[in-house]
Formats: C-alpha cells, sequence, structure tokens
C-alpha cells in the first residue's frame, strides 16, 4: 500500500529540485513523442536544447534568448504575485496586447517628433494600458465578487478583436499602400524599444532584470509581499490580521496587469516592430507555465523565462531543421507543467510504503 | 444595412445549432462542480475532442464513429486532469490551465495534415409531412440527432442529480467531501467518474464545431465556446434547465451578431465580433451576487488523512 503523509512544512530540497525533475522527464516523454512523430528523439533534444547556446550558430540565438525570455519573464513576475495570493489573472495575453496598443498609439501620435521624451510616455502608456485592462477585472471582483479568472479571459478575446480593429482602422499605416498593420517602429528612432539591436539588447531586458529584483524585495522584506504570501497560505489567519483582501486584489491584478502591459509595449515597439493582427504569440499564456516552473520565486521566474526561450527556439530551428512541427513545442511546453504539477505531490507529502495490513 | 434579410425561422433554428456544443460542454462541467471539482480544462477538453472526432470520422467516414472517438478523446484528457487533482493532490485551477494549454498544443499537433478537408456530412433528422410543417418543421423537426442528444442530456443529468441514488451521493460528495467520506462513499471515484463524464460531454461539444457547426478544421477553433460554457454554469446557478436557457441565449447573440455582421450594419465587424465575450462578463457580473447554489466544497483538494 502506498501512503500519503502531509509534511508539516513544504520541502525545501525537493521544492528546488522538482522544476528540474519535471525537466528531465518532459525531456524522456517528448523525445518518445518525438520518435513517434518519426524524428529521431536524440536529434531533437539536442536542437531544442543544445544548439542555440553552444551549437553553430549559437551566436545569432543567445541574443534571441533574452529577446525572447524578457516579455515571459516580466509576465511571470506580475503574474506570480498574484497567484501567491490565490489571485487568478490568467488574461495577461489581452492586458499584453492593450498595453502594445496604448504604447504603440502614443508613439504614432507623436511620429516623426524626435526627441527623448517619446520613449518614456510610451512605456507610460503601454504599462497605463495593461494596467486599466486588469483592473476590470479587478474591480468587477471587488464590487460584486465576479471571478476573475473568466471575466479576464475572456478580455483576451475582446482585445485581440480591439487589436484587429486597430490595426485595419485607427493606427494603420497612412504610408502602407492598404495593407493591414502599424508604422514600423524599427524605422522610428525615437519610439524603439531597441538599445542595441545587433546585439539583441532592448529596454524589456532591463526591465525584466528590474522586475525581478523588485519582486524579490516585495516577498522577502516588505510588509505587503508578506500579506500576500499570507493570504494565499491561510486566508482566514490573513483575514483576522487585518489584511485588506480588496487592496490585495487590486494591487495583485494592477500590477501583473501593468507587467504584462508593459511586456506588450517593447515587444510591438522593438522585436515585433509594429502593431499587426496576429503580432501577439500568446507569451500572456505561455507565462503562466513560466510562473509555475519558476516556484512563484522571482529568481526561478528568471532562470524558468530563459528556459521557455529557449524551448522556443530551439523549437524554431527544429522546425527549420527536421521538419518538427510548431505544435510539438507546445505540447511539449504544456508537458511540463503537467509532469510539474504532478510531482509537486512530493513537495507537500511524503509517500510511504506501508506493508498491508500492517497499517 | 437591410435587416429583412434576417430571416427569423432560420434564425431560431441555427441559434438551436450554435448552442449547441456550448450546452453539452456545459451540462458536463455541471456535473464535475456538482462533484466539487473545479475543471478549468474544458477548452482543452473541447478541442482535442474537436480533432479527434474530425480525424475518426475523415478516415473511417462515418460521422458516428467521429462523435464517439470525441467522447473518448475527451474523457482521455480528463483522465489526466483526474490523475493530477485526485491522486497527485495538485491545484485544480493549475492543472486545468494546463490542461487546456496541453489540449491546445496536442490539437494542433493531431490536425496538421486534417486542414482544409471536409468531413463527411452528418445526416439531419427528416422526417416527411412533419419536417415540411412551416416555422415548427425547421425549427424542431428538422436537426442533427446530436442536437436532439443535447436537450436529452440535459433532462437526464437534471433527472439523476435531483431523483437517483448516485445523484444525491454525488451532490453530497460535492456540498462536504469529508461527510461524504465519514459515510463511507469513495469520494476519489465519484470525483473520477464526474471529471470523466464532464470530459466525454466537452469531447462532444467540441466535436459538433468540427464536424456539424462549421464543418471543417481550423487550430484553435473553439475559440473560447469553453470558457463561455464554464461561464454558462455559473450563469445557471448549478442547474441544468438553466444551463439549456443560458446555452440558447448565448447561442442566440452569437448568431445574431453573425446575421448583423452578414446584414452589412454598420457597427464594424471586430466589435460585433466581441459581443458574446463582453455579454458573458456582463451576465456573470450580474450572477456573482448570487452564490447560493456553489457546491460547498467546490475546487477544494480532498484527502483522507486531513
Amino acid at each position: 500500500m502506498i501512503k500519503l503523509e502531509k509534511r508539516p512544512m513544504p520541502s525545501r530540497t525537493l521544492s528546488v529540485a522538482t522544476p528540474l525533475i519535471a525537466v528531465a522527464i518532459t525531456m524522456i516523454a517528448g523525445g518518445l513523442l518525438f520518435s513517434a512523430l518519426g524524428k529521431n528523439p536524440f536529434e531533437a533534444i539536442r536542437t531544442i536544447f543544445w544548439d542555440p547556446i553552444f551549437g553553430e550558430f549559437a551566436f545569432y540565438y543567445r541574443p534571441q534568448l533574452l529577446v525572447k525570455g524578457a516579455p515571459l519573464v516580466l509576465i511571470a513576475i506580475g503574474l506570480s504575485l498574484g497567484f501567491k495570493a490565490g489571485i487568478w489573472n490568467i488574461g495577461a495575453e489581452g492586458q499584453y496586447i492593450i498595453g502594445s496598443l496604448c504604447g504603440a498609439a502614443v508613439g504614432l501620435a507623436f511620429y516623426p517628433f524626435d526627441s527623448f521624451v517619446v520613449f518614456p510616455l510610451m512605456i507610460l502608456a503601454g504599462a497605463l494600458g495593461g494596467w486599466a485592462w486588469a483592473m476590470i477585472p479587478a474591480l468587477l471582483k471587488v464590487k460584486f465578487g465576479t471571478n476573475e479568472i473568466l471575466v479576464s479571459l475572456m478580455l483576451v478575446y475582446v482585445a485581440e478583436q480591439l487589436l484587429a480593429s486597430m490595426s485595419l482602422g485607427l493606427l494603420r499605416n497612412p504610408e502602407g499602400h492598404g495593407f493591414p498593420g502599424s508604422r514600423n517602429f524599427n524605422d522610428y528612432p525615437a519610439g524603439t524599444s531597441w538599445i542595441n539591436e545587433a546585439a539583441g539588447l532592448h529596454w524589456g531586458m532591463v526591465f525584466a532584470f528590474i522586475a525581478v529584483i523588485f519582486a524579490y524585495i516585495l516577498l522577502n522584506r516588505h510588509i505587503l509581499g508578506f500579506n500576500i504570501r499570507l493570504t494565499g497560505e491561510a486566508p482566514r489567519a490573513a483575514r483576522f490580521s487585518g489584511v485588506s483582501p480588496t487592496r490585495l486584489i487590486l494591487f495583485c491584478l494592477g500590477t501583473s496587469g501593468a507587467l504584462a502591459g508593459l511586456a506588450g509595449l517593447f515587444e510591438v515597439s522593438g522585436p515585433g516592430g509594429q502593431v499587426s493582427i496576429d503580432f501577439n504569440v500568446g507569451y500572456g499564456f505561455t507565462a503562466i507555465i513560466v510562473a509555475f516552473l519558476g516556484r512563484l520565486h522571482p529568481v526561478g521566474i528568471l532562470l524558468a523565462g530563459l528556459l521557455m526561450a529557449l524551448t522556443y527556439i530551439g523549437g524554431e530551428i527544429a522546425q527549420g531543421n527536421l521538419g518538427l512541427p510548431s505544435a510539438a513545442i507546445q505540447v511539449f511546453q504544456g508537458m511540463l507543467l503537467f509532469f510539474l504539477l504532478a510531482l509537486d505531490l512530493l513537495t507537500n507529502y511524503r509517500v510511504r510504503f506501508a506493508v498491508k495490513g500492517a497499517a | 444595412m437591410d435587416l429583412s434579410a434576417i430571416n427569423p425561422v432560420l434564425l431560431i433554428a441555427s441559434l438551436m445549432v450554435a448552442a449547441t456544443p456550448l450546452l453539452l460542454a456545459a451540462i458536463g462541467e455541471l456535473v464535475v462542480e456538482k462533484a466539487g471539482v473545479l475543471n478549468l480544462g474544458v477548452e482543452g477538453m473541447m478541442i482535442v475532442g474537436a480533432i479527434s472526432g474530425f480525424a475518426i470520422s475523415v478516415e473511417s467516414g462515418s460521422p458516428m464513429l467521429g462523435l464517439i472517438a470525441a467522447m473518448i478523446g475527451g474523457a482521455l484528457l480528463s483522465l489526466l486532469f483526474a490523475f493530477l487533482t485526485q491522486f497527485a493532490l495538485a491545484n485544480q485551477v493549475a492543472s486545468g490551465l494546463a490542461l487546456t494549454l496541453f489540449g491546445l498544443g496536442l490539437s494542433a499537433l493531431m490536425g496538421q495534415s486534417y486542414v482544409g478537408i471536409k468531413p463527411p456530412a452528418m445526416a439531419t433528422l427528416d422526417i416527411p409531412v412533419i419536417s415540411d410543417i412551416p416555422v415548427i418543421g425547421p425549427i424542431l423537426f428538422s436537426h442533427d440527432p446530436v442536437l436532439y442528444i443535447g436537450i436529452a442530456l440535459c433532462a437526464g443529468v437534471w433527472a439523476f442529480l435531483k431523483f437517483s441514488r448516485g445523484g444525491l451521493v454525488l451532490r453530497a460528495v460535492g456540498e462536504s467531501h469529508d461527510a461524504a467520506h465519514a459515510l463511507g462513499y469513495n469520494v476519489i471515484r465519484v470525483r473520477i467518474l464526474a471529471i470523466m463524464f464532464g470530459g466525454a460531454c466537452a469531447g462532444l461539444g467540441g466535436a459538433y464545431i468540427s464536424l456539424i457547426r462549421v464543418p471543417q478544421w481550423t487550430e484553435g477553433m473553439t475559440a473560447g465556446i469553453g470558457w463561455i460554457a464554464l461561464a454558462l454554469v455559473v450563469f445557471a446557478s448549478w442547474k441544468p434547465w438553466r444551463v439549456l436557457l443560458g446555452a440558447y441565449l448565448f447561442g442566440g447573440i452569437n448568431v445574431l451578431q453573425l446575421n448583423l455582421q452578414a446584414a452589412g450594419i454598420a457597427i464594424p465587424v471586430e466589435y460585433l465580433a466581441m459581443s458574446p465575450y463582453l455579454i458573458t462578463i456582463l451576465v456573470l457580473v450580474i450572477m456573482s451576487a448570487d452564490k447560493s447554489g456553489a457546491p460547498a466544497s467546490l475546487g477544494r483538494t480532498f484527502h483522507a488523512s486531513q
């Protein structure tokens, strides 16, 4: 008989080790999947995890790692605050889109005005846009007790329609010969998020690092961070000690919305280049996996974001070299979350093998 | 704009078709939630059902086999969720999200070679004379069999929950799993069966979209219907007949906005297309004041040691 015994405290060693074990198991299961698709599993795994960092063309892929990792880390840091407190914002994709639209709109309004104030204003608008979009589920939850999971997710679909409408209408490039999509920010030096495009550096990475540091300080050294953790682990105790759930909901959803909005702005004005119908690629959803894989811990999220970026880049290489379908990477990322959640059992419970009848 | 192009009889008939996938997924989720489990993976199970049903019916040429395969596909995927939440005691919200993310990827992978193919057509009910009666005929007697199955399922779930012993046990497990456990009921088994039923219903709903409503396969074709089904269960206060009502309401809104798009109304297409989601939010706000219908153990993890 296998028996589960709840640990008085979650095991610290295992809570660090389980993401690594989950990654290892996912590689094995992924290898099986790839061989089922008729690819050489060893070659596929090597292409995804090894080639982007150490392969022949690594000099090109390494900067890409930061380009793809930055939005994931930025969004996941925001999500992790809410997830810790049991506030589930799963509409980061929508906040990302609205942030990019607001920031881009400000930038395009200034075009072709060349000044150093343009980009900071765009950043502000992007953060405010994401914040405002996240305030919708937050206020509805606070005022009416509406489920924030469903509302934030519904707003993703609304945001996607807005994006389509904007790139076909209001924000369309007047010199674009009628093609959908806005002006390209890479041709507008005052409004681009690139610091050095050749080296693959943009402001999103700077903000991602700042967000990691701030989140770390907030969670470990600040009363607000303590209240967030307390609410997640013992909601009743938090209420008795005077933590206001309203303030916490507004703070967690607002912060994650603003960070997602920032991620959207940096993407649209740099690597993405322009507002177009399908410029969003699901970072808002992948960031959920990143947040869990990083154990909702800022440093963990930083590492998890880089790993997830690696699977994106490696997946693209495998698509080109081995003909691996792009959806296979999505399945791979989904499996990772499955194994991680399953292995969490070991962190919170002790597995005992008892002789049948004796217990 | 030409509103006279919208035929009210056809509108109601197509409303019923649009509502059926929602109805199927929501009625399954209602049973799952009545057992005290919150499965946010409806969207994932639906889309996997959509592609399994599509693939099998294309390969076998039989839409009926496809529907059965869709139910099996949805139920198999839901078993993953059942394992995570009932044996590995994982958080239900996170596991449900994982199921949706995984399902979306898996369906895209499975569906690669099925893009642009037409599935075999499902025969519609065609009773001579009755199906030809004006107005009533096209609305009530000329649909595909799955639509009627959906309504029958709704009635069946209502009767099961209200009148049967099994339904009583299921509700007891959902209201207080500790009390049900103390009475000797197998909480885990009841919940796993409920989760699988929910998965099969969601799979069938998904296949209804890919085989009957659209009918073709495109990536991500469920487009949030699984999530609207989750909202519908809240809207219905966990009551089967209200799920039917809600599904027809949402189906109606969706069909109406599509008709308005076709009629060339002055509102841009994008704003019409976002209306079902906005109305879902509105309905959630109105209904969330009353939480009395929610099962008391909803979303809580059960472990016999505690």
